[in-house]
């Protein structure tokens, strides 16, 4: 007999796993990323020494680090949910953990890989304020586009039979979007000459660490719960 | 080994639509304050903004 979950059942687990992915996701920042924001943050303010800020150093790195991800966690772990509940039927497969994995995977590619590889994070002491805006309304259409290429991957995934041609048509279709992508959207390039480029890479692969580590334990956190729920709703319950 | 049992979705319907829409607009909302908010959303003028800093840097959001 299927098992059928409710939507809230869904989403609590959509919540928890994002949770505990924003905190892992957290951990790793913490370890790998703050130290390169701290040297960025010594180049900016020898050029320019700030004031007094709001919030301290300290607090910024640890307890405002581990807010943020995990708050972005539980949010993502929310969309993937509903994502899953609405589009699960429409997977075209038997399982559970393939159909929660596929999705993160593609988020993981659409919302994560297609925006960095146009815009790559930039450490503290990089980017022109003057023009953030822009900037920003870039990185939300790049991360729109990105979801498009997936989806049009899917749809002519679908337009085949044989799995190579399929494979082929999905990869065409991904690339395409892609590439019209990356040549209308707007390019910046503001990494000042004096910024040290290996400071810059370490601190982009942090951020794309942290980025994959949240998605994929996103992914497997959900697929697990989901599995968990299986077995649950499988074993009869005992009254006691 | 046990066999894999899938579990099917709840059936798609309007409402169950609406609210999956709801909840969306709530978890971008959420993603919003943590990414992009100046205190506009938060209200607690640039304090979580700053608070927040170091997420968003490492999250790979546009921040200055």
């Amino acid at each position: 007999m299927p098992l059928t979950p409710s939507y809230p059942q869904l989403l609590l687990r959509g919540l928890l796993a994002g949770l505990v992915a924003g905190l892992l996701a957290g951990t790793f920042a913490h370890l790998a990323g703050e130290p390169h924001i701290n040297a960025a943050i010594a180049i900016e303010e020898a050029g320019a020494p700030a004031g007094d800020a709001i919030v301290s150093r300290d607090v910024q790195s640890g307890p405002g680090l581990f807010l943020a991800t995990g708050l972005y966690g539980v949010a993502l772990g929310g969309i993937l949910a509903t994502a899953y509940t609405v589009l699960r039927r429409r997977l075209h497969t038997g399982s559970d953990t393939t159909a929660a994995l596929s999705l993160a995977a593609a988020a993981l590619t659409g919302i994560v890989l297609v925006p960095y590889l146009k815009y790559p994070p930039n450490p503290p002491a990089v980017g022109d304020p003057a023009t953030i805006d822009q900037r920003t309304a870039a990185y939300l259409a790049a991360v729109a586009l990105g979801l498009v290429a997936v989806w049009a991957a899917a749809l002519a995934a679908r337009t085949q039979t044989h799995p190579w041609a399929r494979a082929t048509a999905a990869a065409a279709a991904f690339l395409v979007v892609v590439t019209i992508a990356y040549t209308l959207l707007p390019t910046f390039h503001e990494v000042p000459d004096d910024f040290p480029a290996t400071l810059l890479w370490d601190f982009r692969i942090s951020s794309l660490g942290t980025q994959t580590i949240l998605w994929t334990a996103l992914g497997l956190g959900f697929a697990g719960l989901l599995a968990r729920l299986t077995h649950r709703t499988e074993t009869p319950a005992t009254v006691p | 080994m046990p066999k894999a049992q899938a579990l099917t979705t709840p059936t798609i319907s309007t409402r169950l639509l609406a609210t999956a829409a709801g909840v969306t607009g709530i978890m971008l909302l959420l993603a919003y304050l943590v990414a992009f908010d100046q205190g506009a959303l938060s209200q607690s003028g640039t304090y979580l903004h700053e608070l927040m800093h170091d997420g968003r840097h490492l999250l790979g959001v546009p921040c200055h």
